[in-house]
């Protein structure tokens, strides 16, 4: 799915594509070269003292990708899970992580120009993992700087001393 | 337009190490007094192959170093000077300091040029000491025998590397000769050969009819113009003495050529990496192949036969093909023994110690990045046994037992798992001493704790009951670091001992890790796999069987009270069976712990591929890694050690209890 819209026409060196999604009622981006796939949700097997917004892990062709329900964590929206509610595969920093979310929208393409920073609340996401926000069709749209939130400890998703730590 | 040559670099330092290890190996079992010339010539190869090697990447320490040592090997194995085991000696430091160099190389640090140094000026300094004194050379052999004497010792490429030696010094040239000789070997069938001019050389170790020495030596003759006037005359041993020698060259010059020739067609060097994916892709065949048979179930009728039919085969092949990749990453352990004779032959002589190594079971195959992270630990049990265990020779003697220790290193496989066993014939564990010692410690000790659970102790950080600190071993950092190591690689180690008739340390690893021979368990809707290798027994068991100690249950079971861990409880299942009466329970044994994990069900047994859950998550406390059954959903593979230390407070408490 992903791989098609990129192919549509060359983009425009400062333009950037973005790839907005559902959470709850808000509308939220984010930069599409990080999305590998998106796919339908399925249950996951859970993982033992995990956050709630964990919902465990996935088999995704072989390897075993965690999935986080961002609704739970950022209390946005209600955590329902039917047969639209979507996953988007995210590759970032060689690793695999499954977002839930409400749905996917479209594919937007932003000029550096036609971002504003962020707010400083209002938004259920720490500014701190925004990217800035838009208007795309007369809605408001939040660009999360979703590399920073993957790695971040509030997702809790890295273990930091993991590189010392070996397998077993 | 350029060569990168750096590509060839990797190539180089591998086939180096080989060769340093080849060399090694020679020089450990070499007979000083009766050298095989095979052996010396196989030893002068992989330093002239390394010299080679080294000169064109302009490793030019290797090369110094290589060139000195070769001068001497080429005098040694043309018996122009006698070995000794002072030699062999010096020649096994220079191994040591060419495997620093190479070391160095690759990892671009500095070089060990002090030690280059020091080795060269060692060689040097041997070298024109036993020039100084050449060993006597008795005229007064007739002809024949005189013949029959450069037949035996001539065998190899002497003339060439002598050519150089006198002065031409062009590596050219040597590379050629080299090769050119190299080449001629694998026509050993064909000593008439001999006239072609370097081919010669092999021609005098292969001829074994008697009117051939004629021929021989007109070409000695013909050859001896340029070639042989710089070299020292042969030795001339009795003539009682050729004969054997003459037939000692041969034979393994017969055989040593055929295995190398199969060794060339029959092997490839392949990237590990490649392996590893490979290895991946097929686990994920396996995955594929059983979700396929799960929806042939399904199917009825006369295409569903057909379709299970042609399942079964697939499952078949994909076994075999599994199977087979699987066995690309395995290696012998020699690979990983091949190293103890040196050190054991180094810490007896440091120790005063006279210690026999026997090596059982090296053609054991086991995978490739089990035997990198044995060496540690290996060397580290076999110091212990040579430095604590056997007895120096009086007290040995005193005792009634033969001078010499035996320390036997072994590998055996027993269904999935290897048992690699060091034993020694030594003095045993000293129970008194150990108790003594976890007392001063701390550590809870009872009096009548079992010897198993007494020599576990050893392990424990910081305890070491040497009586005196030497520089080998005995300051008590080490045996808790084995079995972490051991434990790290999803092994574990067990310690038989007899005070006074010796130790056995036997380290019992899986077969690969890879893929773990598992027991798939339920737990409300989940599935876990727990380790074969760790499972004791399971049963259901009757209500007399558990008790209540608080909020925690144990069990009563061969004689025991054991703790109970319920791994819904653990594992945060909420459908799980709740009574421990109506669930099954699994015993579980790892190093350290011993206690019963209360489960729903037995779905049975099955081998599993091991997934890393840290390549995209992160380590779960008691979980090993995950595992993507046939119906393509995850299910987690139970870490027993993890487990045991993340509920250890509980089990401690009841074992008090």
């Amino acid at each position: 799915m992903s791989d098609s819209t990129l192919q549509q026409s060359p983009v425009a060196s400062n333009e950037k594509e973005f790839l907005s999604f559902v959470l709850g009622k808000e509308h939220y981006a984010l930069d599409i070269t990080t999305v590998k796939e998106i796919r339908g949700y399925e249950a996951a097997t859970k993982i033992a003292n995990a956050p709630a917004f964990i919902k465990g892990v996935l088999n995704l062709r072989g390897d075993i990708v965690p999935i986080v329900d961002l609704r739970l964590k950022f209390n946005v929206g209600e955590a329902t899970y039917n047969q639209f509610t979507i996953v988007i595969m995210l590759h970032v920093h060689e690793r695999i992580v499954g977002v839930v979310v409400d749905g996917v929208s479209d594919v937007v393409r932003l000029t550096d120009e036609q971002i504003l920073p962020p707010p400083e609340f209002g938004v259920a996401f720490d500014s701190q993992y925004l990217h800035g926000l838009s208007e795309v069709d007369d809605t408001m749209v939040i660009l999360v700087n979703i590399e920073k939130l993957i790695t971040s400890d509030a997702l809790a998703l890295v273990d930091n001393s993991q590189s010392m730590s070996l397998a077993g | 337009m350029s060569i990168d040559v750096e590509q060839f670099h990797s190539v180089f330092f591998d086939e180096s190490e080989e060769h340093l290890q080849a060399m090694e190996d020679l020089l450990m079992t070499i007979d000083v007094d009766a050298p095989d010339m095979e052996e010396l010539n196989s030893i002068f190869r992989a330093a002239h192959s390394i010299k080679g090697g080294s000169g064109i990447f302009g490793f030019d320490q290797l090369t110094g170093l290589t060139h000195i040592m070769e001068t001497l090997l080429d005098k040694a194995r043309n018996q122009a000077i006698q070995l000794n085991s002072a030699i062999v000696d010096l020649f096994l430091e220079t191994v040591d300091i060419l495997k620093a160099t190479l070391n160095a190389y690759r990892e671009q640090q500095p070089l060990p040029e002090a030690e280059i140094a020091a080795g060269i000026s060692q060689l040097e300094a041997t070298l024109s000491a036993l020039d100084a004194a050449p060993p006597a050379f008795d005229k007064l052999e007739d002809e024949d025998c005189e013949e029959d004497a450069g037949f035996g010792f001539f065998d190899d490429l002497p003339d060439a590397n002598a050519v150089i030696e006198a002065g031409i010094n062009n590596s050219d040239t040597d590379d050629l000769f080299g090769d050119l000789a190299f080449g001629s070997e694998s026509q050993d069938a064909a000593p008439e050969t001999a006239s072609d001019g370097a081919a010669e050389d092999d021609g005098f170790g292969f001829f074994d009819e008697i009117p051939a020495p004629v021929a021989v030596k007109e070409e000695k003759e013909e050859e001896a113009f340029g070639f042989f006037e710089d070299l020292p005359e042969p030795p001339v041993a009795p003539a009682v003495n050729v004969t054997p020698i003459k037939s000692a060259a041969k034979k393994p010059a017969a055989t040593k050529t055929n295995s190398s020739q199969s060794k060339e067609s029959g092997s490839i060097r392949v990237d590990t990496a490649k392996i590893d994916g490979m290895v991946n892709l097929v686990g994920e065949l396996v995955i594929t192949q059983s979700m396929l048979s799960m929806i042939g179930r399904d199917i009825e009728g006369q295409s569903g036969e057909m379709l299970q039919a042609a399942i079964d085969e697939l499952q078949r092949n994909t076994r075999e093909i599994q199977e087979s990749v699987m066995s690309m990453r395995m290696l012998p352990v020699n690979m990983t023994f091949n190293r103890f004779p040196r050190v054991v032959r180094d810490l007896s002589q440091k120790l005063g110690k006279q210690v026999r190594l026997v090596i059982e079971g090296g053609g054991t195959e086991i995978d490739k990045s089990l035997i990198e992270k044995l060496v540690d630990p290996l060397t580290h049990l076999v110091r212990n046994s040579i430095d604590h265990g056997i007895e120096s020779p009086h007290i040995r003697t005193e005792a009634g037992k033969p001078e010499s220790g035996t320390v036997v290193l072994s590998a055996q496989q027993k269904g999935s798992s290897i048992i690699i066993s060091i034993s020694d014939d030594g003095a045993g564990l000293d129970r008194e001493r150990i108790m003594d010692k976890a007392v001063q410690n701390g550590l809870p000790v009872s009096l009548d704790m079992p010897d198993s659970e007494v020599w576990q102790l050893i392990f424990q950080p910081g305890f070491s009951t040497a009586a005196e600190v030497t520089d080998v071993s005995g300051r008590g950092v080490g045996m808790d670091v084995v079995r972490r190591n051991i434990e790290s690689i999803g092994g574990r180690i067990e310690i038989e001992s007899t005070l006074g008739q010796g130790s056995s340390f036997s380290i019992h690893l899986p077969l690969t890790l890879a893929i773990v021979d598992g027991m798939c368990v339920t737990v409300g809707e989940q599935i876990f796999v727990m380790p074969l290798l760790n499972i004791i027994e399971s049963f259901q068991p009757k209500a007399e069987q558990i008790q209540t100690i608080g909020n925690d249950s144990v069990l009563w079971i061969r004689d025991e009270y054991w703790p109970l861990v319920p791994l819904h409880q653990m594992m945060q299942v909420d459908d799980a069976i709740l009574a421990p009466t109506e669930s099954i329970i699994v015993l579980l044994e790892s190093g350290k712990h011993r206690f019963g994990v209360q489960v729903d069900a037995l779905m049975g047994q099955q081998q599993v591929v091991i997934k890393s859950l840290e390549k995209h998550y992160k380590k779960v406390a008691g979980v090993a890694g995950a595992t993507i059954m046939g119906d393509g959903k995850v299910a987690l593979i139970i870490d027993v050690d993890s487990m045991a230390q993340s509920c250890q407070l509980n089990i401690k408490h009841e074992v008090c209890a």
